[in-house]
């Protein structure tokens, strides 16, 4: 369902991608690892669309299709999910309503009916009975006065409730405690299907005790050093990333 | 970016939607300004002797006064012998019922969206339409007069409530005022009058939908509310206009009285033709609006939403002159293109324990210059007074602007006086968050903007937030790329 080639790609100016290979199919968990400032992160952006990301070379397929001549929106129309590191606030703008206008945005696109006020309310009373979220959190703004685990959670929330083909996870257990952790988790297994894939972006190991991967990938200087099964991971946590830098030559990070 | 940026041009070069010319015959009289202008003005109308005697005095102070050069707005010279005083569509005899309306000037409602018809049957909202000068038709009256309240035209409260309006006209805005109130005191052709009873709440919104047509005739609109005492009424008014090359000076005056306890709610929607692209053409909106809260515990709310006019020149007020009475501010102006604003309120405080609230959102855009201007003065006699201001203004790209200048004068010093203020630009963050979640860019900077006045659209009533927001929506198109 995804293919990236060869993927080049900078940020104000300064090469962050120096050539990423990556494929996943569907139904597929894939945890990108690796240490601060060694590309993860752009990963993620350059997937979604980010308009400050710049990509100099390669291509990304996703479901055949050419990702990086589609604009961010078309991206997520077409199944691309993003759950931000750090959510941006919106004041003045009721969360309940954010969500509406963008599950029926999508369903315009994927030439479904939208959903009535009523409908919208019952699926959403059942994807929040799912993660744990109370329901105070719809009647705010969006992502406004919310704690760092409120954010996260309603990124996997508004996630349960767009159900894209590929879950972008960047970061999502930063600043987040064990219980938040948890239900983070939770709310993405209950997700995980034969069509749907997941790209978890962590600088912890922690997380993937929780939201088991298919494979893991280690990011480091812009490049994947080595790809492994599950317990890649747990090799990392033992040794840290140290012992990685050695295959892609002589520079720190 | 570029793609979006492509269709955010396309967008912006949309025509203006309600820029077309109804073709009906007009009655006018020839161009410029002079005493016998005047009285022509004043004989077509068949005023009692007072008013003419009244608008003379205002011109004649109007002849020395100079137009005021302090506003952040700059504009070519107002050639005021140019302009053409009074128009009036031609009429053969009084109207009695909506059907004898001229059918031309029925479909230029109908294409705004406010067929006169539909408003009669469906929304209970009566509807005063100042079609230029004149009002062509006047609904609802008879279910309001069951009631006791007077809803018409200012011409025909001139003629059936003389009274009335010579005990109320000029008390809150004296026609020695300023430039433009002045000039409007002298030449008004018609407008709205409404006064409610003792003890009576108005049962439904009263409404005006003010527009410009005749070209290059200036408009030069009165309205005076009164609220008895213990009565409420909330009025709104909605304005648009058809595309114009000249720009068309536009001065009105609008005056509210409230006795004690009463409420007078005052919503404007303001969507006049703010000029094209290049900043050629729009209307220049010059406008006094006052209310006094003569009375103990009165109250009066402006509301206003201003997306239109190339120049808007405005600051509803309130002279909180009744002790424990409250005067509100809520504004929301959008400036894009080359629009220029400067807006805000003057809270006059006489009275005792005495309240004002002032929530000023300004919204910039494309070249758009947004001024936000306020005055809240704390006399000595009023004891406890309390004023809260918060002015926030919202930049949309890098070649606009805004501008606070809040102005503060205290002489009593058992006053509480808070002051807010914040400028933020949009976010690009934030429009990529809505991107991400599959929502264009255009609307995506509406779901942002919306949120950024929600304070003020939730003063406004239902329908109208509504529009409100569609309209905002619509001059802010093409405004970010």
């Amino acid at each position: 369902m995804l293919k990236v080639r060869n993927l080049h790609a900078r940020v104000a100016g300064r090469e962050i991608l120096r050539g990423i290979d990556l494929s996943m199919n569907r139904g597929e968990v894939h945890a990108i690892m690796g240490p601060n400032g060694s590309g993860k992160s752009t990963l993620a952006r350059v997937l979604s669309g980010h308009p400050e990301y710049e990509v100099t070379d390669g291509e990304i397929l996703f479901e055949g299709e050419n990702l990086l001549e589609m604009e961010p929106e078309e991206r997520a129309r077409a199944g691309v999910f993003m759950a931000f590191q750090y959510p941006v606030e919106i004041p003045g703008v009721n969360n309940a309503y954010f969500l509406k206008a963008a599950l029926n945005t999508m369903r315009r696109h994927r030439g479904e009916e939208e959903l009535d006020a009523m409908e919208f309310m019952t699926l959403v009373r059942d994807r929040m009975k799912q993660l744990d979220v109370d329901e105070t959190l719809l009647s705010r703004p969006v992502n406004e006065g919310f704690s760092g685990g409120e954010k996260k959670r309603n990124e996997i929330f508004q996630m349960a409730v767009l159900e894209p083909k590929l879950g972008v996870l960047d970061e999502t257990d930063s600043g987040l405690d064990i219980d938040a952790l948890k239900v983070v988790a939770h709310g993405v297994n209950a997700m995980r299907s034969a069509d749907r894939s997941f790209l978890v972006v962590t600088h912890y190991q922690r997380l993937l005790n929780y939201i088991v991967p298919d494979f893991v990938h280690v990011l480091t200087d812009g490049r994947i050093v080595r790809s492994g099964s599950k317990e890649l991971a747990l090799e990392l946590e033992e040794k840290g990333y140290g012992w990685l830098e050695e295959p892609v030559g002589s520079s720190k990070v | 970016m570029s793609t979006s940026t492509e269709t955010i041009e396309q967008l912006a070069t949309r025509e203006y939607k309600h820029g077309f010319f109804t073709d009906v015959e007009q009655e006018t009289i020839p161009r410029g300004l002079s005493e016998d202008v005047i009285r022509m003005i004043s004989a077509k109308k068949q005023e009692p002797e007072w008013l003419l005697e009244w608008r003379l005095q205002a011109y004649r102070i109007w002849l020395t006064m100079r137009e005021p050069s302090w506003g952040n707005i700059k504009y070519g010279p107002i050639d005021y012998q140019n302009i053409i005083y009074y128009a009036a569509p031609k009429q053969k005899k009084t109207l009695q019922s909506l059907d004898e309306v001229d059918p031309e000037i029925r479909r230029t409602f109908e294409k705004l969206g406010i067929s006169l018809e539909e408003q009669k049957l469906l929304s209970g909202v009566a509807v005063d339409a100042v079609f230029d000068s004149v009002s062509v038709a006047t609904t609802f009256k008879e279910k309001l007069a069951e009631l006791g309240i007077i809803f018409c035209s200012f011409s025909e409260a001139v003629k059936n409530h003389p009274g009335l309006v010579r005990k109320y006209l000029g008390t809150v805005v004296p026609y020695s005022d300023n430039f433009f109130a002045t000039l409007n005191s002298a030449v008004f052709s018609d407008g709205s009058f409404a006064y409610i009873p003792k003890g009576v709440r108005c049962p439904m919104e009263l409404s005006t939908y003010f527009r410009i047509n005749a070209k290059e005739t200036g408009q030069f609109e009165r309205t005076l509310i009164i609220a008895e005492e213990g009565s409420y009424v909330s009025y709104l008014e909605g304005c648009t206009a058809p595309m114009r090359d000249e720009n068309q000076l536009h001065a009105a005056v609008v005056e509210l009285v409230a006795l004690d306890n009463a409420t007078i709610k005052y919503s404007t929607v303001q969507n006049w033709y703010p000029g094209d692209k290049d900043g050629k053409g729009g209307i220049y909106n010059f406008v006094t609006k006052r209310g006094k809260c003569q009375g103990i515990n009165s109250k009066i709310t402006w509301t206003q939403v201003e997306t239109g006019s190339a120049i808007t020149w405005k600051y509803p007020g309130c002279i909180l002159q009744g002790d424990n009475s409250i005067g509100e501010f809520y504004s929301v102006a959008t400036t894009n293109n080359w629009q220029q604003a400067d807006t805000g309120t003057k809270m006059i405080h006489l009275g005792k324990n005495t309240k004002s609230t002032i929530v000023s959102k300004g919204i910039s855009a494309g070249h758009g210059q947004n001024t936000y201007r306020g005055l809240v003065k704390i006399a000595k006699g009023a004891r406890s007074a309390h004023n809260y201001s918060q002015c926030d203004s919202l930049l949309i790209g890098d070649k606009c602007g805004a501008h606070t200048f809040p102005y503060l004068e205290i002489k009593n010093s058992t006053a509480r006086v808070e002051h807010e203020a914040s400028t933020s630009k949009i976010g690009e963050d934030q429009i990529f968050y809505c991107r991400q979640r599959g929502m264009s860019t255009e609307d995506a900077v509406n779901m942002i903007v919306s949120g950024f006045c929600r304070e003020v659209f939730r003063q406004l009533p239902m329908e109208f937030a509504v529009e409100a927001q569609k309209l905002l929506s619509i001059s802010l198109e093409g405004s970010v790329g």
